[in-house]
This record gives C-alpha cells, sequence and structure tokens, in this order.
C-alpha cells in the first residue's frame, strides 16, 4: 500500500499495540502530529500533551514501568529532542523499554547548523540500547519494527528513531505486518540471521544451574539478593517467590527489586545498601552464599566493592554479561531471563530451612520510629498503605523521601513502586505517576515527593489537571533538599551550603492555579484526613506535609565505605 | 585497573559496515576511561562488514569488561581478543626522511633494504619509506633515521589476524553468552 511515510509511522504503532503517546509537536515533526487529525489516528491512540517533553519523557517511561509494555514519546528536533536526554537516561539506568521517536530537519538542512537542528543520535548514543537516524521512507517500517523489538527484549532499555522531516512527508510501500511476524522479516530477520545461535531463547547453561544447586547445598548462610532484573522479567515474580519460600533465605532487595519480594514478608530482610536496613547490610557481611538475582552492585548497594560480601561466594544470575564482574567480583554466574533461570532451579531445588541463620539475621531490629504529635515521613508512608489497603502504585523524586518510600512501604507486585533508581533524576516522579496512571486506571497512584523536587517540573501539573489524571501528589516538605543536607549534617560540619529552600511558592495555592485542589498537613490525622478525600475526590491532588527539617534516613552508610560501617547521629 | 598488569592488547572487532558505527565503538572506549593505543579500520571480504583492530594498554578484568560492552552493541557482530602468541599484527608504516645528497640517500637506501622497507618516492631532498611490520621493527627503524631527520611519519595503525585457520566467530559458550548481552528477542 502507497502511503505518506508519517502515516506509516502511526500504523506501525499500532501494529505494536501501542494506544498512548505522551509528546510536544513542533516544527520538524508536523507531518506526524497532522496524521492525528488527517487520517484520524487520535481514535486510535491517545496522545497526551505535556507542558514540556521531558515531563512526557518521564510518563512514556513511567507507564513502561507500570504497565510492562513499551512507552512512547514523541518530540520535535533540536530543542525537543534535547529536552528528552535526561528522560532517556532515566529510562536507561533502570533498564525501562521506551521508544523515542524524534524528527530531525529535513535532509538537504542536515548538517548545516540549521533552526532547531541537533545531532541527538549522537547526543543519545551512550544512553540508549540503539537509535537510528531515518534518512530513507522505504526502510522506516522496518527500522520501526526492530526498534520496538530491542526496546522490548532481553534487558529492556530506551531506543531512538530520528526521522528527517523530508522522510515524513514522502510516500512509501507499507505492508501490514502482524507483530509475531516481525523477526521473520526484513532488518531484525537479518540480525537474527547474523547471530551465530538461536537468539530467540535465551537458554541458560545447565551446567551453571546445577553448579548453583551444589553451592546451594553447601551453603550454611545463604542470602538472596533480589534487583530490578527480577521485575522486568516478565513472569519472574512468581518464580522468584516459589524459590524463596522453598529456599528458605533470607532475602534482600535493591531499590529497583522493591515489590519482587513482598515487602511484609517473613523472609524478607528490606533493602540493602547506602540506607539499607541492619538486617541486610549486616546479612551481606555474614553470609557464606550471596545469590544476586538481576542486579548490578551499583554504588549504592555495594558502597565498597571489595568489601561487599566478604565472607560469601557471590553468584551473579543476569540477562547481560557486560554485568558479570563489572563492580563486584563474583565466584559464578549465570547468563539469562530471571524468569527462566528460576524456573530452572525451581524443578530441581529441595526445601532448606537456615532456622539459626534467620534467627541471627532478624535479630538485628531497626531504629524505632517516632511518634509524637508533629508529622513524620513514616507515617505519611503507613498511612497511603493503610487507606490504599497497600495498593496503591507509588512513584517517587529522588532523595529522602524515595529512601523512606523504599523503606517504608510495603511494595506487594512489581509495577508498583516508580522510582529513578540508577540515574536518580529529581523531576522524574510528577511524569512518571502521571504514565503510571494512564496505564493502570482504576489505581491508586501516588507520587511522593520532595519540596526541591517537585519544583523541578510542577508546571506538569497542567497536564493532570487536563486530562484529569488522578495522580495525588504527597510533598514532603521540609523546606530544604533534605537528602544533600544530611550529607552536610553529617560529612561536611553543618556547612549548610545552597540546600536551604526558604522560598516559594505556596504548593496550595499553585495547585489552585493549575485548577487542582490543595491541603497541607502537620499531623498525622490531619495528613490521613486530606488523603482519604484526596483517593475520594478521583481527580489530581496535591498534599503538602510539613515535615521536620532534619529529619533524616537512617541507617545510613558513606559511599566507598564497608555496608556495614552504619553512621550514627 | 592495575597499571602493573596493564599490556598491550589487540582486540578485533567485526561490525556492520555503516555510518555512525566507528564512532560508537570508539566513544565505548573513552567513555570507560580507555585509551586506544592503535585503530584501524576497512572492509572485509563482505563489503557490509568492517573490521576494526584496536589496541589499548589493559589488564585482563579491563579487557574482559570492555569486550563484554562491545558486545552490548548492536552494530557489532563479534569481537575477539587476539592474544599475542596465536596471531600476527602487522602496521605499516611511512616515512618521509630528509635527504639532500647522494651519499646520505644512499645509506637511507642500505638501511631500508635490511629492514626490507620499500622506497616509495624519491626527491631531490627527500626519500619517503613504506615499512610493514610490528612496532619493535617500526621502532628500530625510526631511531636509525631520526639521525637523517624524519620530515614526516605516519602508521596505519595495527591491524591483526590469528595463525591458522581459525576465524574470530568461532563458537564458543562464552560468546553465546556474550550474544545475550545484546539482550535482544
Amino acid at each position: 500500500m502507497r502511503m505518506k511515510t508519517a502515516q506509516i509511522l502511526m500504523e506501525c504503532l499500532l501494529e505494536q499495540g501501542v494506544d498512548t503517546v505522551f509528546g510536544y509537536p513542533g516544527g520538524t515533526i508536523l507531518n506526524v502530529y497532522d496524521e492525528f487529525e488527517l487520517h484520524g489516528y487520535k481514535d486510535k491512540i491517545r496522545h497526551i500533551l505535556t507542558a514540556h517533553e521531558q515531563g512526557a519523557s518521564h510518563a512514556a517511561d513511567g507507564y513502561a514501568r507500570a504497565t510492562g509494555k513499551v512507552g512512547v514519546c514523541f518530540a520535535t528536533s533540536g530543542p525537543g529532542a534535547t529536552n528528552l536526554t535526561t528522560g532517556i537516561a532515566t529510562a536507561y539506568y533502570d533498564s525501562s523499554p521506551v521508544v523515542f521517536i524524534t524528527c530531525n530537519v529535513s535532509e538537504n538542512l542536515i548538517g548545516k547548523d540549521s533552526f532547531q537542528e541537533v545531532d541527538i543520535t549522537g547526543i543519545s548514543m551512550p544512553i540508549t540500547k540503539c537509535n537510528y537516524l531515518v534518512k530513507d521512507p522505504n526502510t522506516l517500517a522496518d527500522i520501526l519494527r526492530e526498534a520496538f523489538a530491542i526496546a522490548r527484549t532481553g534487558r529492556p532499555g530506551p531506543v531512538l528513531v530520528d526521522i528527517a522531516k523530508n522522510v515524513t512527508a514522502a510516500e512509501a510501500d507499507y505492508e501490514p505486518l502482524p507483530l509475531a511476524e516481525h523477526p521473520n522479516h526484513g532488518r531484525l530477520a537479518a540480525m537474527l540471521r547474523r547471530a551465530s545461535h538461536d537468539l530467540k531463547a535465551p537458554e541458560p547453561d545447565a551446567g551453571d544451574i546445577q553448579t548453583l544447586l551444589d553451592m546451594i547445598e553447601q551453603a550454611r548462610r545463604p542470602l538472596v539478593l533480589v534487583g530490578g532484573g527480577v521485575i522486568r522479567s516478565r513472569g519472574a515474580v512468581p518464580q522468584f517467590r516459589q524459590f524463596i519460600e522453598t529456599l528458605n533465605a533470607p532475602v534482600a532487595s535493591t531499590i529497583m527489586g522493591g515489590g519482587a519480594c513482598p515487602g511484609n514478608h517473613r523472609l524478607f530482610t528490606g533493602m540493602i545498601g547506602m540506607h539499607g536496613s541492619h538486617a541486610s547490610n549486616m546479612a551481606s557481611n555474614q553470609c557464606d552464599l550471596l545469590i544476586a538475582i538481576g542486579c548490578r552492585f551499583s554504588d549504592r548497594v555495594a558502597t565498597d566493592p571489595a568489601t561487599f560480601a566478604p565472607n560469601a561466594k557471590i553468584v551473579h544470575i543476569d540477562i547481560d554479561r557486560a554485568e558479570i564482574d563489572k563492580n563486584v567480583v563474583t565466584d559464578h554466574h549465570i547468563i539469562g531471563d530471571a524468569r527462566r533461570v528460576l524456573e530452572l532451579l525451581n524443578a530441581k531445588l529441595p526445601a532448606h530451612d537456615y532456622p539459626e541463620w534467620k534467627e541471627w539475621v532478624f535479630s538485628h531490629k531497626e531504629v524505632p520510629l517516632k511518634k509524637d504529635d508533629i508529622l513524620h515521613p513514616h507515617e505519611i508512608l503507613e498511612t497511603i498503605q493503610a487507606v490504599t489497603d497497600g495498593d496503591a502504585i507509588i512513584a517517587t523524586d529522588v532523595g529522602q523521601h524515595q529512601m523512606w518510600c523504599a523503606q517504608y512501604y510495603h511494595f506487594s507486585r512489581p509495577g508498583q513502586f516508580i522510582t529513578s533508581g540508577g540515574f536518580g533524576t529529581m523531576g522524574f516522579g510528577l511524569g512518571a505517576a502521571m504514565g503510571a496512571a494512564l496505564g493502570n486506571p482504576g489505581k491508586v497512584v501516588v507520587q511522593c515527593t520532595g519540596d526541591g523536587c517537585f519544583r523541578m517540573n510542577c508546571h506538569e501539573l497542567c497536564t493532570a489537571e487536563h486530562y484529569n489524571i488522578p495522580v495525588i501528589t504527597v510533598i514532603f516538605n521540609n523546606r530544604t533538599l533534605g537528602m544533600v543536607r544530611q550529607w552536610q549534617n553529617l560529612i561536611y560540619h553543618k556547612r549548610f551550603s545552597q540546600t536551604d529552600l526558604d522560598r516559594g511558592p505556596d504548593f496550595v495555592k499553585l495547585a489552585e492555579a493549575y485548577g487542582i485542589q490543595g491541603e497541607r498537613a502537620a499531623n498525622q490525622p490531619e495528613f490521613e484526613a486530606a488523603f482519604r478525600r484526596a483517593v475520594a475526590s478521583g481527580r489530581p491532588y496535591v498534599i503538602e506535609c510539613a515535615i521536620d527539617k532534619d529529619a533524616m534516613v537512617h541507617p545510613m552508610v558513606s559511599a566507598g565505605t564497608p555496608v556495614t560501617d552504619f553512621i550514627l547521629d | 585497573m592495575n597499571e602493573l598488569n596493564a599490556t598491550r592488547r589487540t582486540l578485533s572487532v567485526l561490525v556492520e559496515n555503516a555510518a555512525g558505527v566507528l564512532s560508537q565503538v570508539s566513544r565505548l572506549f573513552s567513555r570507560k576511561g580507555y585509551n586506544i593505543e592503535s585503530l584501524a579500520v576497512g572492509t572485509t571480504d563482505d563489503p557490509a562488514v568492517s573490521r576494526i583492530t584496536i589496541e589499548v594498554m589493559a589488564d585482563a578484568p579491563m579487557i574482559e569488561q570492555i569486550m563484554n560492552q562491545l558486545r552490548k552493541q548492536f552494530p557489532v557482530y563479534s569481537v575477539q581478543e587476539l592474544k599475542p602468541e596465536r596471531s600476527i599484527r602487522r602496521e605499516l608504516v611511512m616515512f618521509k626522511v630528509k635527504a639532500e645528497t647522494h651519499d646520505i640517500r644512499n645509506e637511507i637506501i642500505q638501511i631500508a633494504n635490511i629492514f626490507r622497507a620499500s622506497i616509495i618516492d624519491v626527491s631531490l631532498k627527500s626519500l619517503t619509506l613504506a615499512l610493514i611490520g610490528d612496532e619493535s621493527k617500526a621502532e628500530a627503524m625510526q631511531k636509525l633515521l631520526e639521525a637523517f631527520g624524519i620530515l614526516e611519519l605516519v602508521r596505519t595503525g595495527m591491524v591483526a589476524l590469528e595463525r591458522g585457520a581459525y576465524t574470530i566467530e568461532d563458537e564458543t559458550k562464552e560468546q553465546t553468552e556474550f550474544n545475550l548481552g545484546k539482550n535482544f528477542l
């Protein structure tokens, strides 16, 4: 069929089952946007117009994380494209499948520093799995099919497709191709042929599986460490839960692994690392076998790689060979999809129990939580948990409130905790929460944020209001850049350089200016009442919570020191 | 990287012959903080495939890491380290040497003969020599020619192949794992 390339793009999105696109139009992407009206694609694909391209990038990312589907984001050339970069990097660091589609200036203008021209494929090279510059109208469908396949499969991640404007206006032949047929055609088929083995089923090595089973038999103090790989791998969570029930050993989690093991599970020791629980960090220090699944031992987990799990044989299960021995030197590894590896392990693993080891691990208690007449961070999260029966999706920005969410909210399913773990992007939360809410109609979605983070992208409130996306924004307002202040407090001898945020806006009035209901809460009963009203409203809502300026995230371990060297007040 | 264990290592990389691939490969090195000592690139018997030969100063874990990262790139088809004892490495070096008298020209030609270098250009004031060899041969010749005055020197970068009938696409378990690094389908 002969059609305009811009229309082919829309057809390719439909082939992929895309129903929601986040974006912002501009000069070079006009032909693509025109298709929403010209051929009525707005009836098949919902376009969410954000306030800023960065918001669109985070929304597409949040949508992908919360649904497991590929997120899609549109932007124009030049500044439109560069505004995406923080969002692309955020998706890349947390292995979130997003296809970014940008249009560039026409081919005859490329390389001439034309108006709104930028080399976005060059810029995004280190933060995408793969990227493309499309100059031939006949290749677009093929490239888009490849782009989606690459974003979605294996270790997921962002892919960028940049299309020259003249290409979007040109005509080309388009033959519809069902999704299942994509690997048998065009570039995808060629790529699969080139590979020296069957890439479709990355089968873990049976010998490697047996080695781990043997190591488990030898172990007396095993610890499971679960990371984001188990969340991203479709169908891995039930296998993971069966695995830990059979192994019956303590389970620690990275921030990205939140939801793999239910937060209130008897074997769960909590988060590990810089702000990890005493139980997790002490267990990592004393275990004799560490089974790490789908994590990458980042510097926030293995704060000092040389002393991480010093008494243990470390086994690393990951889909990405390049992660093995990258940060921490391991004793054994299994390459494969978490679901498949766990399935093979479950088939052979006999039931175990380690009563003494568990007793020792769980004997490490946390510092008791404060309860008085001011509002404490843990009370906010406990209230959200209680009111929503632990079902709410939590999206966060970055900093203290993010750590409190990871510590105090009990996540129970994948896609429930949407947070920028790897890249640590302030301003991620609101966009991501909108994406998560659009992908999960009927679920309560709460954006937990700090006053510093919220100010970075709060203009997206207009998007939430316009499309009536019922995101409840809970601002942990301590009138300071809390996490940085915490470091200044503990490490920089209380020299609070440039972290005081003693300034506007009045967040309640700001919400009202955007046409959104806003409230303030200074203690737990006030917060609970406000939060219940927010849930009942079914509308976007802002609740500003007054938090103590010197509230800290505990426990804490300094960067570069062993995970058991807790900083005390 | 452990500087003490760092040695000069040769990587042979087969890539898709397309725009941007060389920059994708080379910037991986700079991103990870590895300095490229030598780089040579050209098409293979298949015009759709290019071979990049890269030399870096690296220790064993570091070369392992960079190979893993390279294999993750979609335009990269295969990567192998060519161990010195199992491979042959050659580089073409061209020297333009000052040679203004008959005697000097003769002397340089003799040196060229000893090194089996060829004279590829001659003028009344200079001689240009082409030498094929590894770095020790090139260095030795360079030292000798410095006495006459080297006007210009250019090297192609090392190219290398494994000895015998092996090719770098031989299938091994490791390589299967590496291909999984592409994380695809």
